[in-house]
């Protein structure tokens, strides 16, 4: 079996007196989707922050593609960071960039192209995602909210990353929006063999794109296919995919992808 | 495998090897621009040791590939065609409408450009109008009403804007009185004419520079502050909020930070003023042996009824025109966070700028006045 490209093990971290992850352990493989999934509050976007190395846990490792990167210099760490791409929940693209700057702040950071070269990249990127070209002159002002996260993703894939990280990729989108950015993911996916790691509350989307799910409860986490995960005996978990919402998508642990 | 790139013209060949990731773009665009400025006839590109694994690179290498063909330039592939390109082939069969090109600005667009600045200019006079219009209806408001000035929230920003201003602005007088009462010293010594020195400072210190130098701290401190704060709660919706809330956001945010800083500014000046006079005390007993008993006569029968008033009374105007500035320009930011530093800075210029001006139609008018 090769080598995971991340691996997180016996993570802890606290805040003070109060502990988040209790040795929270998982691994994610190549060419997966893999979903995390947890309550407000649950450690969510700690969990990515320290996965990105943006945090240092407090006891455990967490290794992207075999470098463990708990244990790194910031130097080191600068190097790995190249290797993954992230869009954040709100976008967080530089508002005062156009979006082709926006997709080449990455680029131009580490290497030194002509100007040409530059707008194939950003033509690129902006097909990849699958929006209009018409958009690179564009300011983030002036998007909506479909279309900043698609550039997010754009710049994230700037520098060709071999794992993606997406937190709440679809919050905020309009159902169809939504299903069009799955789509999108997966396509990527098929076509580029990257590892994607989301964190989301959208069941749809859970369904669909996720081939594991890791769920954070009580500070540890309980990993799965989500029909498996959808059957576990939990109360917060029976609660979260059998609450009214679960229902209405008729979750019933059977697997809904593909179909 | 390290990447190399290698272009033989005399063999008309491109031989890439190795690992292309997008660190190599540098690289592969180098060699590439060589061929491109001087192509043969037939293009040979080797990719039987390369590996084309990031997509980007091998975006740019398809992208040449298309152009030297659409010039005539045969291009063959010795190799294995990287898998990237039947990917890319379906990118470009894919609607993406044009790209449209950051060409040089038309005549028509200057125009355009020159207006669009000109609509901004008034955009921006009708706001401070609105404004003003607002913010004398909020003021008249609280006026008759108390409870619709918002006490707690404006005795909060005097302890922010006046009460954590103190140390600065005390150190800031002193300095200056300092300053001036050395060169004071300096030049009326010649004359003989040291103890003047005390008049030089007391009235520079009270009049001009105890409510001037405060004013421009004020104006770096709190004009920024107030425009930057406003302007992030303008980003974050947070003043639509207000107003969806039915509640009046030149009533909430904006009145109390101009009351409290019209009403904070005296104040400073108070300390500044106490302050710059007793560096002057503490100077002019150093550097011409004037004992403070006799500084206090000398001040006593330096300084008019007067002097001190005409330092004080400029302080709640300068206040005014600080706050007025700040709030106005954090209301004014739109869109993005470029907005809110172009705005804060514009806050703290122009009101370091009114406060001169005043400061400047103040003395004119007292010097009309005899005051």
């Amino acid at each position: 079996m090769p080598a995971p490209m991340v691996l997180v093990r016996d993570v802890v971290n606290r805040f003070g007196e109060q502990v988040v992850h209790d040795g929270v352990s998982f691994e994610v493989h190549a060419g997966e989707i893999f979903g995390i999934v947890g309550g407000s509050g649950s450690g969510k976007s700690v969990l990515l922050k320290t996965m990105l190395g943006l945090r240092r846990p407090d006891a455990g490792t967490v290794e992207l593609e075999t470098r463990d990167i708990t244990a790194m210099s910031e130097r080191e760490l600068r190097e790995v960071k190249r290797r993954y791409g992230v869009t954040f929940q709100h976008g967080a693209l530089f508002t005062s960039l156009s979006v082709a700057e926006n997709i080449t702040i990455p680029v131009v950071e580490v290497l030194d192209l002509d100007e040409a070269s530059l707008r194939a990249l950003v033509e690129l990127r902006l097909r990849m995602v699958g929006l209009p070209l018409e958009a690179a002159a564009k300011y983030p002002a002036q998007l909506s909210g479909g279309m900043v996260k698609r550039v997010a993703l754009a710049r994230a894939l700037a520098l060709d990353p071999s794992i993606l990280f997406l937190d709440e990729p679809t919050a905020g989108l309009d159902p169809i929006a939504a299903t069009a950015f799955d789509d999108l993911i997966l396509y990527l996916r098929d076509t580029l063999a990257l590892t994607i790691v989301m964190v989301t509350h959208d069941l749809d989307t859970l369904m669909r794109t996720c081939d594991r799910v890791a769920v954070l409860v009580d500070g540890k986490v309980i990993v799965d296919t989500l029909e498996k995960i959808v059957a576990y005996d939990h109360p917060w978990i029976r609660h979260y995919f059998h609450g009214a919402r679960g229902r209405a998508l008729g979750v019933r642990g059977e697997d809904s992808r593909g179909t | 495998m390290q990447f190399t790139a290698q272009y033989d013209p005399a063999a008309a060949r491109l031989e890439l090897a190795g690992d292309c990731q997008m660190e190599d773009a540098s690289a592969l665009v180098g060699r590439l621009g060589e061929v491109r400025s001087s192509p043969p006839l037939t293009l040979h590109i080797g990719l039987t040791r390369a590996e084309l694994r990031d997509i980007g690179p091998a975006w740019l290498l398809y992208r040449v590939i298309a152009e030297l063909r659409g010039r005539g330039i045969a291009v063959e592939i010795d190799g294995r065609t990287p898998e990237h390109f039947a990917y890319f082939d379906e990118l470009l069969k894919r609607e993406a409408g044009a790209w449209t090109p950051l060409a040089a600005p038309t005549l028509e667009q200057r125009l355009a450009g020159v207006w669009r600045g000109l609509a901004e200019r008034f955009r921006s006079w009708y706001e401070s109008m609105v404004y003003g219009g607002r913010l004398i209806e909020s003021a008249a408001v609280a006026w008759h009403s108390l409870k619709r000035l918002r006490i707690p929230s404006v005795v909060r920003h005097m302890h922010e804007t006046g009460v954590q201003a103190i140390p600065v602005v005390a150190v800031i007088a002193m300095l200056i009185s300092v300053i001036s009462a050395y060169i004071g010293a300096q030049q009326l010594r010649p004359f003989g004419a040291e103890i003047f020195t005390v008049d030089l400072v007391a009235i520079g210190v009270l009049r001009e520079l105890g409510v001037l130098l405060t004013a421009i701290m004020v104006a770096g401190r709190t004009g920024s502050a107030y425009a930057a704060e406003l302007g992030v709660m303008k980003l974050n919706d947070e003043v639509d909020a207000l107003e969806s809330m039915g509640m009046n956001p030149y009533e909430v945010l904006v009145l109390p930070r101009v009351v409290a800083l019209v009403l904070v500014m005296p104040l400073l000046t108070i300390v500044a003023n106490a302050m710059g006079l007793a560096g002057g005390a503490i100077l002019t007993g150093y550097l011409i042996d004037l004992p403070f008993a006799q500084f206090v006569a000398r001040l006593d029968a330096a300084i008019a009824p007067t002097t001190f008033w005409a330092g004080l009374v400029k302080a709640p105007v300068f206040g005014l025109l600080i706050a007025l500035t700040g709030t106005l320009r954090g209301l004014q930011v739109r869109e993005s966070s470029r907005e809110l530093g172009r705005l804060t800075t514009v806050a703290v210029v122009q009101s370091i700028f009114l406060v001169i001006l005043a400061d400047a139609l103040f003395a004119i008018f007292f010097l009309e006045i005899d005051f």
